[in-house]
């Protein structure tokens, strides 16, 4: 590619000029089988069973996985999160980010190619395009052809059927912050609140929109994961790969033609591998940006080869480094377990280990002590000295639970007001304390306390540090 | 608009901002007008440093169109908003008027939610949970800055669980105390009383009222002194509600116990205030409020488990 300096050489015949913005030109991915389509297609079953099917799972008496944002309680099946346990969304991000450096270092834009929304949407709803209007050809001939009946009814069908999946999913998307029984009920009576009928809508455009004409789009321009992951792409990174050695020259040729006695390579030009390109590109002129990973090209390819009685893998996942040194796949595969990849798992798996310990052995019970705000310290009847906080204690179970509050760190502190409480499944209440100790058994200042709260039971034992003023 | 003292900055701002939007639409159509000429191996024909080339990646013509979109939300915007220098817009939006819509409609959501607790006598609704978790927190908002969270007070600032009450504790006089405010003023006194001398000697027979250690002999002298104090807080200590005067036989200190302090206020007086909440709060919340703190000390009538 790199070529000296260009010297600007004025052209002869003119050329043909271009806007700054270019007008989108529609695809029209060809249908494709093989090896990885069936793996795209077990990834769209996996992740949607998952998407539309979570919200209706039950786990005793309510939704086993729900986002509570009015409440601010998150229920994960068993486990009541609070705002307070918002690090456990940090964790799972770190996790899904530090899974995406790890895939993208060993085979590239897995995720794009295979699990992304954006392809799994656009695979379904290419789908129902298949489906409704025919392979590559026949939708091309029918976008080309005039308008008629048979051209409304079959475009009339896809849109309905898109817009019925879009509406299911924008609602699905809510109920995962609506219980969704609830939710489907008023779907009947078309009885949504403001926000649930905007939500539902918003999700239902943007799916709409994003897999039924965004499509490539998206990952070409919008999506920022796109760009950077090719920042994580190593020369021993599995990409999408055409062997040009083996293939160029390219040419027709007959199938029954001797290929050593030809003066042509293994590529017999059919295009197919651009015809199944979700995002338009020809994988022959190398790695693009606009590649997404998802090897639609690598099967075409090979059915092509069958047919051919070529050897496979003239597509293929290989690395960079594999294709200049005409690499072995033992060879090949030896380069994954390099110390990028290795670092990128031990991190990775400590991590789901960290947190997976931390989910299961939490306390499931908060406690904030606040100092009350008016009266810093006062005298009371008795010779007792006094100090008051509010605690917040909150049940993170889903029992009603009655917690008993001591405190300790001073010679002779009491508490003088009630000792336990009751408070209600995943429910969190303020408790005025009263704190006392005898007058003059504690110097004049500032003294660490210790407030512990615990259940009645003894399962759930929580401490806070607090300070108790003494007045000058 | 009050923040502009002349019209200069508002001509200035909206001029800014037109010309501003304007030349963004400038930009567009100069850039879609445009026309490039791509050399053989797609780039835009740029050089840079010997060998840096500018590939020709056209952005998508449907992004412009979001540009203008964009404009033309912008300009709707700022026809409909308040965004113009001191234009207020045609919705006559402001944050204020925001604010009050907010609290009517709050207001109005909670309307029956208040009127269950007005159909209730306050020692019926001290028994209420439900009413008394509202109490809680319309105490913690609006009282708990000066009688504490605990609603026990500190120096200064009377304990409303101790069933002493300087005004009366019956709710009716609770809702009194709520909407108009106290003052408690007790007037220096030291010239009625006499010498030095006295003030101290009625100091001790004060504290001798509630049985706290006191100078017996100088309480016997102080004892005829007391008529001067009398007046208000009785013969025999006792306060009296209808003027807010203390009990002092009652052994509860709000402005500080022993001699000193007793010679202090006797000296020098004291006006203690307690603000009237009527603009503030409710009658409804007042009524809500009044049974919270009348359940502090008392019993609720229809005795289910009383709060805290």
């Amino acid at each position: 590619m790199q070529e000296s300096p260009v010297r600007k050489i004025i052209p002869i015949v003119p050329e043909e000029e271009v806007s700054l913005y270019e007008a989108q030109k529609k695809l029209y991915p060809r249908s494709v089988t093989g090896l990885f389509a069936r793996w795209r297609w077990g990834f769209v079953f996996l992740t949607q069973l998952v998407f539309y099917g979570l919200p209706w799972l039950e786990w005793g008496q309510r939704q086993a996985v729900l986002f509570d944002l009015g409440a601010r309680r998150f229920y994960l099946f068993g486990v009541v999160l609070y705002p307070q346990d918002f690090i456990y969304l940090t964790g799972l991000l770190v996790i899904s980010a530090l899974s995406l450096f790890l895939f993208t270092a060993v085979a590239g834009r897995l995720w794009c190619g295979f699990t992304c929304p954006q392809t799994v949407y656009t695979e379904i709803f290419l789908w129902i395009e298949r489906k409704v209007e025919g392979d590559r050809s026949a939708r091309m001939r029918l976008d080309a052809g005039p308008a008629s009946a048979r051209k409304l009814l079959k475009k009339g069908t896809k849109h309905f059927l898109w817009i019925a999946l879009s509406l299911w999913t924008g609602f699905t998307f809510v109920g995962y912050f609506t219980p969704i029984q609830t939710l489907w009920a008023e779907a009947f009576t078309l009885s949504f609140g403001p926000w649930e009928w905007f939500w539902v809508n918003f999700y239902a455009i943007a799916t709409y929109g994003n897999a039924g004409f965004m499509r490539e789009q998206v990952c070409k321009y919008m999506c920022p994961y796109a760009r950077f992951q090719s920042a994580m792409f190593d020369r021993d990174t599995l990409i999408v790969s055409y062997d040009a050695a083996r293939g160029e020259p390219r040419g027709a040729r007959s199938r029954k033609a001797d290929l050593s006695t030809l003066a042509l390579g293994a590529c017999v030009d059919c295009t197919l591998c651009v015809q199944v390109c979700p995002t338009g590109i020809d994988i022959r002129e190398g790695l693009q940006y606009e590649c997404i990973g998802c090897a639609a090209c690598v099967d075409v390819c090979d059915t092509v080869m069958d047919k051919m009685n070529y050897p496979r893998g003239l597509i293929r996942f290989s690395t960079q480094n594999a294709m200049a040194g005409q690499w072995s796949n033992s060879q090949l595969w030896r380069r994954v377990r390099r110390p990028r990849v290795l670092v990128y798992s031990a991190i990775l798996l400590a991590l789901c280990v960290g947190i997976m310990w931390s989910l299961l052995e939490r306390t499931p019970l908060k406690v904030n002590v606040v100092r009350d705000r008016a009266a810093l310290s006062r005298i009371v009847a008795g010779g007792k000295l006094e100090n008051v906080y509010r605690l917040q204690i909150m049940n993170a179970t889903e029992q009603p639970q009655r917690y008993r509050i001591t405190a300790s760190g001073l010679e002779g502190l009491a508490l003088a007001s009630e000792a336990e409480f009751d408070i209600g499944p995943a429910e969190s209440r303020w408790v005025p304390v009263r704190l006392q100790i005898g007058y003059g058994s504690a110097a004049p200042g500032s003294h660490a306390i210790e407030f512990n709260v615990g259940d009645i039971a003894g399962e759930s034992r929580v401490n806070e540090k607090s300070i108790f003023l003494v007045p000058r | 608009m009050s923040d502009f003292t002349g019209n200069f900055w508002s001509v200035y701002v909206t001029v800014f901002t037109l010309v501003g939007i304007l030349a963004c639409l400038l930009l567009l159509w100069i850039t879609a007008r445009k026309k490039v000429t791509p050399s053989a191996d797609n780039t835009t024909g740029h050089v840079w440093d010997e060998d840096l080339r500018e590939m020709n990646n056209p952005m998508p013509r449907w992004w412009m169109w979001l540009f203008v979109l964009t404009i033309i939300f912008g300009l709707g915007y700022l026809v409909a908003y308040p965004g113009l220098g001191s234009y207020k817009g045609k919705l006559g939006w402001t944050t204020h008027g925001e604010y009050t819509d907010e609290v009517e409609k709050a207001n109005k959501e909670l309307a029956p939610l208040y009127a269950q607790f007005t159909a209730k006598p306050a020692e019926a609704l001290a028994g209420d949970p439900a009413a008394m978790a509202v109490g809680e927190r319309l105490f913690m908002n609006n009282c708990a800055q000066c009688h504490g969270s605990d609603a026990r007070g500190s120096k200064g600032f009377p304990n409303l669980a101790d069933g002493d009450w300087l005004h009366g504790g019956a709710p009716a006089k609770l809702v009194e105390t709520i909407t108009q405010g106290r003052q408690g003023n007790m007037p220096p006194m030291a010239a009625a009383v006499g010498t030095p001398d006295d003030v101290k000697n009625v100091a001790h027979y004060v504290l001798s009222l509630s049985g706290s250690p006191h100078d017996s002999l100088r309480s016997q002298l102080g004892k005829a002194k007391f008529t001067a104090c009398a007046a208000c807080h009785g013969m025999d200590g006792k306060g009296n509600q209808a003027l807010g005067a203390p009990n002092l036989t009652d052994d509860i200190w709000l402005h500080g116990w022993g001699e000193q302090a007793i010679v202090n206020m006797v000296n020098s007086g004291k006006v203690n205030v307690m603000p009237g909440q009527a603009g503030k709060l409710t009658e409804a919340q007042i009524h809500v409020l009044s049974a919270y703190v009348w359940g502090l000390s008392n019993k609720p009538a229809t005795l289910a488990t009383a709060r805290p």
